[in-house]
């Protein structure tokens, strides 16, 4: 019997088998994947210009309801967030400095302390962490309260009334959420650099604080300052975008939220992943 | 001049407000004059949501036309926006802003379309909060209040803009005798002219699916049977008529 035996896999059955075409179901749950993935691009692309027609077009549009909105999402995004970032920042010099000083010293580079942290933490670490926590944190909100909204039946009673939701809904988010980021990464650099030192100075490394700044001045660019704030705003666009477009762009049903939030942080962050190394791009060929 | 009808569809078709692809009521021809006094009746499921989602241009047609104060609908183009808020719109479960207290969702269309502070926006809201009975209620949210209530914010929030044209989807569906009782007589003053719609009678169209409340108070009738909507005339006259699910709206209390 050749049940169970290794010599079943190369027999002419099995042979047969594998040079038969794909089975359909197989194809078909492929075929169903690239097609929702490519409608998925198209809508958030689609959305995403909405937006940004909308953010210009109404800017100055009943901004006495529209600001406010505004300003409270910037605080729920950013200000309010700062104990957890505080925290953040003081683990993030920790793990940075704890991990590179004790090779660095061993091989008397402890010059490049300075550099391994601006490469580490400004360019690479600090934004996406920022981007990540803040999508955590209220991007996955967003979702819930869109979503919900929605299948409440809110965004029709919105038109209803004439109010356009794209403006009065995503347009506070989008720029909360953007200059949230921006604002919150700032800080988590700005803390983590700080973090560092310290934790090294527990670690007795000779560095004073004039050289540590040196050495972070000196590797630090003024494309580092401009490149800084355009991803850090981009992240928090693309936050936006993808969470308010999983919670409101499509009709829903109640039981439905749980599975849009799942979608929009994934999405969230692999768009975020890809716009990184986008600007690793940048760096590299400036 | 003689002013053009406030509703005034043509052989229009309407699709279902979840798909408007699937068409629920075919080949309405209906005029709605200013000041009158429409209840449409329906069973469940007979489409007189949609009409009504319809009506308010929150979906367009599938097919014929369908004329508001002289103006094709629907209006989506900010352009035509001022023209597109002489319609007001009540839904069945008030489909309030949750995250708003009630003063907020009230004042929320009124300080939208002026770009009103809330200070300035008070002297409008605080009367229709008074005139509605919802002021003991102005700082709480929604979920706090009970279906009969969070319906009478609803109409609050329709009312504020001041339109001509007042749409209510089954305004009467789960209240109690009392609020029952309140919402009949506040219509009727609407419809007849108050201090609210600065003496103008407001027109007004509710869907239903229990034609003898209305008694008295709606001026004309409508039905809507197998995705066709007649028009019935006036209460004595569809008393008489003969028709099964009539007869069968009018036994339902």
């Amino acid at each position: 019997m050749d049940e169970g035996n290794a010599s079943t896999f190369d027999s002419p059955r099995v042979r047969l088998l594998l040079r038969l075409p794909l089975p359909q179901s197989f194809t078909n749950f492929v075929g169903r994947k690239i097609f929702r993935f490519i409608l998925t691009i198209q809508g958030l692309g689609a959305f995403a210009l909405i937006t940004i027609g909308v953010l210009l077009r109404k800017f100055r549009a009943a901004r006495q309801v529209i600001w406010p909105l505004g300003f409270y999402e910037l605080s729920r995004a950013g200000l309010r967030q700062l104990p957890m970032f505080l925290f953040v920042s003081a683990a993030l010099g920790l793990l940075v400095i704890g991990q590179s000083v004790s090779w660095l010293t061993k091989i008397g580079a402890i010059n490049y302390l300075g550099a391994i942290m601006v490469i580490a933490v400004v360019r690479e670490l600090g934004p996406l962490l920022a981007a990540i926590l803040v999508l955590a944190r209220v991007g996955a909100a967003n979702v819930i309260e869109l979503g919900t909204a929605r299948a409440m039946g809110e965004v029709e009673a919105l038109e209803a009334l004439g109010i356009d939701p794209v403006h009065f809904l995503v347009a506070p988010r989008v720029l909360g959420m953007a200059f949230g980021v921006f604002s919150l990464t700032v800080y988590l650099i700005l803390g983590a650099l700080v973090s560092g030192y310290l934790w090294a100075f527990l670690q007795d490394i000779p560095l004073r604080p004039r050289d540590y700044f040196k050495q972070l001045t000196s590797a630090l660019d003024v494309l580092d300052f401009a490149l800084l704030a355009l991803k850090t705003l981009a992240f928090g666009f693309i936050i936006a975008v993808v969470t308010c477009y999983h919670g409101l762009a499509q009709p829903l049903r109640l039981e439905e939220v749980s599975s849009a939030t799942v979608r929009a942080v994934a999405q969230s962050i692999i768009a975020c992943v890809l716009l990184d190394a986008l600007f690793i791009l940048i760096y590299l060929a400036a | 001049m003689e002013t053009a009808p406030v509703i005034q569809m043509d052989d229009v078709t309407v699709g279902s407000i979840h798909d408007p692809g699937i068409p629920t009521v075919e080949h309405v021809n209906w005029t709605v004059q200013l000041g009158d006094f429409w209840a449409v009746a329906g069973l469940q499921g007979s489409g007189k949501t949609d009409l009504l989602m319809m009506t308010a241009s929150l979906m367009a047609p599938v097919q014929g036309q369908y004329l508001f104060l002289g103006e094709p609908m629907p209006i989506f183009d900010e352009a035509r926006l001022v023209h597109r808020l002489k319609l007001g719109l009540v839904f069945e479960t008030g489909q309030l802003f949750n995250h708003l207290t009630v003063w907020e969702n009230v004042a929320l269309p009124l300080r939208y379309h002026r770009n009103l502070s809330f200070e300035a926006a008070e002297d409008r809201v605080r009367p229709m909060l008074d005139a509605i009975e919802l002021t003991p209620w102005a700082t709480s949210t929604p979920g706090a209040l009970t279906r009969n209530w969070q319906k009478r914010v609803g109409l609050a929030r329709a009312l504020i803009l001041r339109p001509e044209l007042l749409l209510l989807d089954n305004p009467l569906a789960g209240l109690d005798l009392r609020h029952l009782n309140w919402w009949l007589t506040f219509l009727n003053n609407l419809s007849k002219g108050s201090d609210l719609t600065s003496g103008r009678p407001m027109t007004l169209v509710v869907t239903t699916a229990d034609l003898t409340v209305w008694k008295g108070h709606a001026r004309q009738f409508g039905i809507l049977r197998n995705k066709r909507f007649s028009a019935l005339g006036a209460y004595d006259q569809i008393q008489s008529a003969e028709r099964e699910l009539v007869q069968e709206l009018l036994r339902e209390t």
